[in-house]
């Protein structure tokens, strides 16, 4: 036993402890970029609206993945409850992911189109007034608080850089899409209705003038869990799982 | 020693006041330059730590004084008060957030006191600011007493242990700014996160350097884990925070990874804060407190040397636990769950090791308590890594996910292992560091020790009950084969549980009250009320040997 060879050189130590703590990370995380059936292969999926991707950026500036999960696991009473089990590809876009590690509050993978846009702006307001036993805090805060379209951009052009698949025309057109999307009324919601496919445009909370983080979380929320149609998606298909 | 030289001073106090000098002038320029409030105010945050930073060394640049004495303590000192001070305001925001879950209404309808946004500002709080500071503290404490050398640099250890503290002060007004990356105990956003990175590479020079200086030949056992700490978290942190700024000026960026493997990348992450911050870290502490409180050697060399390599080289695979029959592959989940479960092993080989230190003391148990705080936290370790493993398991973590369980399992190794260890190493410190001849009370520490611990055993079992409870209402079915219980009948079913819970934390809050007023009157130098009660290993290492002769 020659443990002592350690013990008396300290770069020795560093190097060899480094090695021995790189090996699991290495061969856990590395093939999940590699290997093709970590994601599957699926229609419907598509980036997020500059609507969409500022609700999200709100759902996480509030902590709601703190309470809410947005991963339904491969198990019977959770896809009773919930819906069918999250794909790997339905998370594809999201920097971060917002999968949880805690049900506080109930799952929000497929939250998106069970509830109407009004029961949602009644529920972040004041989520007793509808459900008198809930424990979640009220967000009033998010009606008062407008959004700048004008930096609707910034967040594509990073999101793009890192792979998700926006377009030129996308990005040129964010602000616009921003604001269009909460008003169904104006010229500019057919275009980015064109834009991103199966997309809700409505005016989320009830306040037809402005845009509001309101909106966005609402638009966030009912896209959720709403862009791959199971209808058509084969689980046999290629993937490991 | 080149320390002393009065070049190499003078040319460590230019560096460190142009160092200073630099950050005032970045964060005065963050201050008024950035369009983004939270950006500004931390900017103003920065230059005001900046300017403090000035105000101490500039002065000493003119004082010829020089370090006369062998170790370096004053940082160590400032440690000790920092934690203190963090742990009350963890545990504290931790009890709120607690009552928020029983009283909805306690979230008071403002965006920097709801839930989502205190609940990061605890976890932070008493891991990386509690927990961070007692590391820091203790591993410069433990380093130069092991090498018996002093920490090298006049101003690099005092750069460490404020620095850090300015980035725990950083990171936690983020959180209540809605400053937040999203990624679970590594919220901080990418600024705070380079920041962090500069002073931990600082802290792996100070503590290497301290290593190099050394005139043991041997490397002491806790210098491994501390080391293994280090390295580590630095390999942890780099590589999960990896993200890009929506502008240079704002503080709103985006990590690179996506989906499943910012899943993976998290939890490989989030899991190995626990094994190495929270565990292997203050196995340091074990290693070294244990044995000098209890005045016996470790129990096994040997079996220390296994414990170090097991452990560190196990940990790092365990992640994919947290992802259980989620998108995450089926060969990682499976991979995760087995280096889980043989986990196991090194873990319980370091609590045989540390709780058969106290062979031939274990008397010492029913007069010391703060033997008996560092004693029961090695027993909590053993506990939480008992049941770690088993949540592992695929088909219990079908129930336990999710729910409240996994919340009590982490307060048991955080409340029970981590900071009863670090209640145990500061109360062994401060009559040391602060040159005493005991604790002012041990009475107090008595009472510290059964507050907190009927604090943990409430917290516990509650969070048993409920979590259990909680995923068997999820998954029960009636007799139709229908769910029998819609998901806020469960919430509803909770409220018990979370009273006994918020309980529970205010007790534990009660305890370290008792500690911050201990740890003042005893480093205010206020006589002893008990010091007859105390074992000779209570005082400072020079009033000891007075006391021997």
């Amino acid at each position: 036993m020659k443990h002592e060879v350690f013990e008396k050189n300290s770069i020795l130590l560093l190097v060899c402890a480094l090695i021995v703590v790189s090996i699991g990370g290495i061969v856990q995380i590395a093939p999940l970029f590699w290997v093709d059936s970590t994601i599957e292969k699926v229609k419907g999926m598509r980036p997020y609206t500059p609507l969409e991707l500022a609700g999200r950026d709100i759902y996480v500036r509030e902590g709601c993945y703190a309470c809410h999960s947005q991963m339904i696991r491969t198990l019977k009473d959770e896809v009773e409850r919930y819906g069918h089990y999250s794909l790997a590809a339905e998370s594809m876009y999201d920097h971060p992911f917002q999968w949880g590690s805690k049900r506080t509050g109930p799952d929000l993978a497929r939250v998106g189109g069970k509830y109407s846009d009004q029961w949602h702006a009644e529920h972040l307001l004041n989520p007793r007034g509808i459900v008198p036993e809930s424990i979640m805090p009220s967000y009033p805060w998010l009606k008062e608080a407008k959004l700048d379209p004008s930096r609707a951009a910034e967040g594509l052009k990073v999101m793009r850089a890192m792979g998700v698949p926006y377009t030129d025309e996308m990005i040129a057109h964010a602000a616009k899409d921003l604001s269009g999307q909460s008003r169904p009324d104006s010229d500019d919601a057919a275009g980015v209705a064109g834009r991103y496919p199966k997309i809700k445009v409505s005016d989320f909370d009830g306040k037809p003038d402005d845009v509001t983080e309101l909106d966005a979380v609402i638009a966030y929320l009912q896209m959720l869990g709403t862009l791959v149609d199971f209808a058509i998606f084969d689980a046999s298909g290629p993937n490991l799982r | 020693m080149q320390d002393t030289s009065v070049e190499w001073r003078a040319f460590m106090d230019a560096m460190a006041a142009g160092v200073a000098v630099l950050c005032t002038a970045i964060g005065i320029v963050y201050g008024f330059g950035s369009p983004d409030p939270a950006m500004s105010f931390h900017g103003f945050v920065f230059a005001a730590g900046s300017i403090a930073a000035c105000a101490f060394i500039i002065p000493s640049m003119f004082e010829g004084a020089r370090d006369t004495e062998l170790y370096f303590d004053g940082p160590i000192r400032f440690t000790v008060i920092a934690a203190v001070f963090w742990g009350i305001a963890g545990f504290f925001i931790g009890d709120v957030i607690a009552w928020q879950l029983a009283f909805p209404q306690l979230n008071l309808d403002l965006p920097w006191t709801s839930f989502g946004r205190l609940r990061p500002l605890h976890t932070s709080a008493v891991i990386f600011a509690f927990g961070g500071n007692v590391l820091i503290g203790t591993s410069f404490y433990v380093v130069q007493r092991t090498c018996h050398a002093r920490m090298p640099g006049k101003w690099l250890p005092w750069f460490v242990v404020a620095g850090y503290n300015l980035f725990i002060v950083i990171a936690g007004t983020g959180y209540l700014l809605g400053v937040t990356e999203g990624k679970e105990y590594a919220e901080p956003e990418w600024y705070a996160d380079i920041w962090l990175t500069i002073i931990w590479v600082a802290y792996l020079g100070v503590f290497l350097g301290t290593i190099m200086r050394r005139k043991e030949p041997h490397i002491y056992v806790a210098n491994w884990f501390y080391l293994g700490f280090i390295v580590t978290v630095a390999m942890l942190h780099i590589v999960n925070n990896l993200a890009i700024p929506v502008s240079w000026w704002g503080t709103k960026s985006y990590v690179i990874y996506s989906g499943v493997q910012d899943a993976m990348t998290q939890w490989w992450y989030g899991h190995n804060a626990v094994g190495f911050f929270l565990t292997a870290g203050f196995l340091g502490i074990m290693y070294y407190f244990l044995p000098k409180r209890a005045e016996r050697p470790i129990y096994s060399y040997r079996l220390s040397i296994v414990h170090f390599w097991s452990l560190i080289f196990l940990y790092i695979w365990a992640g994919p636990h947290h992802l259980h029959y989620t998108a995450l592959p089926d060969w990682a989940q499976t991979l995760g769950a087995t280096f889980s479960i043989m986990l196991w092993m090194p873990s319980w080989g370091g609590m045989i090791n540390g709780l058969m230190t106290l062979s031939g003391a274990w008397d010492k148990l029913r007069t010391d308590p703060v033997l008996r705080l560092l004693a029961i936290s090695v027993a909590f370790y053993g506990m939480s890594t008992f049941e770690g493993p088993l949540m592992s398991i695929r088909t219990v973590n079908s129930l336990s996910h999710y729910t409240d369980w996994t919340i009590g399992h982490v307060h048991s190794g955080a409340l029970g292992w981590v900071a009863m260890i670090s209640f145990g190493a500061i109360y062994c410190l401060v009559p040391w560091l602060w040159n005493r001849r005991a604790l002012y009370s041990m009475k107090l520490v008595e009472w510290h020790f059964w507050v907190s611990t009927i604090g943990i055993v409430l917290y516990i079992t509650s969070m048993w009950v409920a979590g259990i409870m909680q995923g068997l209402m999820w998954r029960a079915y009636d007799k139709l084969g229908l769910l029998s219980y819609s998901f806020v009948e469960t919430v509803e079913a909770m409220h018990p549980y979370y009273i006994i819970r918020a309980v529970g934390g205010a007790l534990f809050v009660i305890g370290s009250f008792i500690m911050a007023y201990n740890v003042w009157r005893t480093a205010r130098g206020d006589v002893p009320r008990d010091a007859h009660d105390q074992p000779r290993v209570a005082a400072a290492p020079a009033l000891r040997v007075q006391a021997a002769e």
